[in-house]
This record gives C-alpha cells, structure tokens and sequence, in this order.
C-alpha cells in the first residue's frame, strides 16, 4: 500500500469515527440542545475530514492522470467546505433559538441566563 | 455613483465564486500556455461576466446593506484565513472533550450569557459561528442591541465571557472591526 492510500484511509477513519460518536451521542444525550452539540459538532468535524479525503484523493488521481477533472473536483469539494462551515452553524442555532422560545427548558441545567433575561 | 462600491464588490465576488466553480472545467482559450488545461475558456468567461453581472443587479443591496466596505481590505481577507488555523484546533480539542462526554455521559449544561464587546454585525455573526463550530458550546440567542449572546455550554464552568469566547474574539477584532 502506497503512502497516498495511507493518508486517504487515515483521513477517512478520522472522519468515520467522529461521525459514528456524533450518532451514538444523538441516542445518549438527554435533550434537545445537548443532542445538537452531538448531532452537529461531532458530524460537522466527520464531515470537514470527509471533504479532506475527497480532496487527497483526486489531488493523487490528478498526479497520476493529469486529467483536469480531478482538480475540478477538489475545488468544488472545498467550496462544499466552506458552504458546510457556514450553513451548519447557523442551521444548530437556528433550532436552538425555536427550541428555546417554544418553551422547551435544557434539562439538567444548572443555569439559565436566557430565561432569567425574559423573566426580567 | 453612491451604488457603484456595492455592485462593484458583489459582482466580483459572484465572477469571483464562478471563476471557481468552473475552474479546470474544459477547454481553455489559450492552448499553448503552460497548465493550459487548468484555464477557463472564452466562452465560460463571456457568461460567467454576463451571470455575475445580473446577479449583481438583483442583489447589491443585500449585500452591502450598512454601506460598510472595510471588507474590501485583503489583508482582512488574510487575517480571516489564516483564523481558520486557531479555529479548527480548537474545533479538534473540543470535539475530543465532546466525544469523552458522549460516552462517559458526563454532562453539566446550562445557559450562560456572554458579552464579547464586538461592535460589528459581522464579528458577532463570525464570533456566534465559532462558538457553534466547536463542540460543547451552542449559541441560542443573540441580544441584537448590546451583541450579547446566549450559549448553551454543555459543561458548565467559570467565567464564561473569557472561556468561551476569549480566544476567538481577539482574532476576529483583527478583521471583522
């Protein structure tokens, strides 16, 4: 096995393993909100390593054929990245924010300033 | 000429994003050239030029909409890629922190608030994503007139403000403010 297929496998596992504790945290944590922090975070960071192993693999493929697809898809694969680091963020907060105005308490909290700020 | 900074940035950007999206794509307009297989053909560039330029029309006003433009500065553009070398150091500190908790189910959440003292909409924004980005750290709510933000933090601990966002605001006053 060539040092390339090494790095490509390892990048791979990285982002296999954070995604699998991203699904088993979605099963084990107690709500919503710390269900979030599993169901995204962990995914996200599997997923920024998956685009990682896309990329490796066709800059190899294009070292190999020099055919100019291949750096075409690794472009795109970053621009995914980027859309990917932008949108998913923003797409947690966004069902944070309802679960919270819809009334629905974290559990096990020890605090909550958000609450006490809409008391007051 | 009070629109043309606008429609300026936001079509470059959009030719820029193209330029991208269509780079190695097909044939290039000059064959010779070294790496000649990497450029965009004539043809590409006509509508690339042609779409970037309705796109900017229709959608100038959104953009720039605080008529703010000291993003145009590269160096910010610079500061905010090289940002990205802290950030995802963190994001991997933290997504170890996150995955000892998803199996050990050791949790202590609770809501804090935060108060980064950013002015800008858009260090607030990048500042709130960061906060999102990395595991064990949500943000919920954001406060629009004092920029305070709300984070759910799954292990609740001492001075939130600094814990939290302390590492990240000082990058982001580099290029946001």
């Amino acid at each position: 096995m060539t040092w390339p297929i090494m790095v490509i496998l390892i990048l791979l596992s990285i982002s296999l393993i954070f995604n699998a504790l991203g699904t088993i945290g979605l099963h084990r944590f107690p709500d919503v909100y710390t269900r979030l922090h599993a169901a995204t975070k962990c995914t996200t960071f599997g997923t920024i390593f998956m685009t990682f192993t896309v990329m490796a693999y066709s800059v190899r493929e294009y070292v190999i054929t020099e055919e100019a697809k291949f750096l075409n898809m690794a472009v795109h694969t970053l621009l995914a990245l980027v859309a990917l680091l932008v949108t998913n963020p923003t797409g947690a907060h966004a069902i944070a924010r309802a679960a919270h105005k819809m009334g629905i308490k974290p559990e096990k909290a020890v605090r909550d300033d958000l609450k006490d700020s809409e008391v007051n | 000429m009070k629109r043309g900074k606008a429609f300026i940035s936001t079509f470059l950007l959009a030719l820029f994003t193209y330029l991208l999206l269509t780079l190695a794509a097909g044939q290039s307009m000059v064959e010779e050239a070294p790496l000649s297989h990497l450029l965009w053909s004539l043809e590409e560039l006509v509508l690339g030029i042609s779409v970037a330029l309705i796109v900017a029309s229709l959608t100038d006003h959104i953009l720039c909409r605080k008529r703010n433009y000291r993003m145009l500065n590269p160096v910010r553009w610079i500061v905010m890629l090289v940002y990205t070398i802290p950030l995802f150091i963190e994001m991997a500190k933290a997504n170890f922190d996150v995955a000892y908790r998803v199996i050990t189910g050791k949790i202590e959440p609770a809501i804090v608030k935060i108060d980064p003292e950013l002015k800008t909409d858009l260090g607030v924004t990048f500042l709130a994503n960061s906060i999102t980005l990395t595991p064990g750290t949500l943000t919920v709510d954001v406060d629009d007139e004092e920029s305070e933000l709300y984070i759910h933090w799954i292990k609740v601990g001492t001075d939130p403000t600094e814990n939290i966002a302390g590492r990240f605001v000082k990058w982001i006053r580099r290029f946001a403010e």
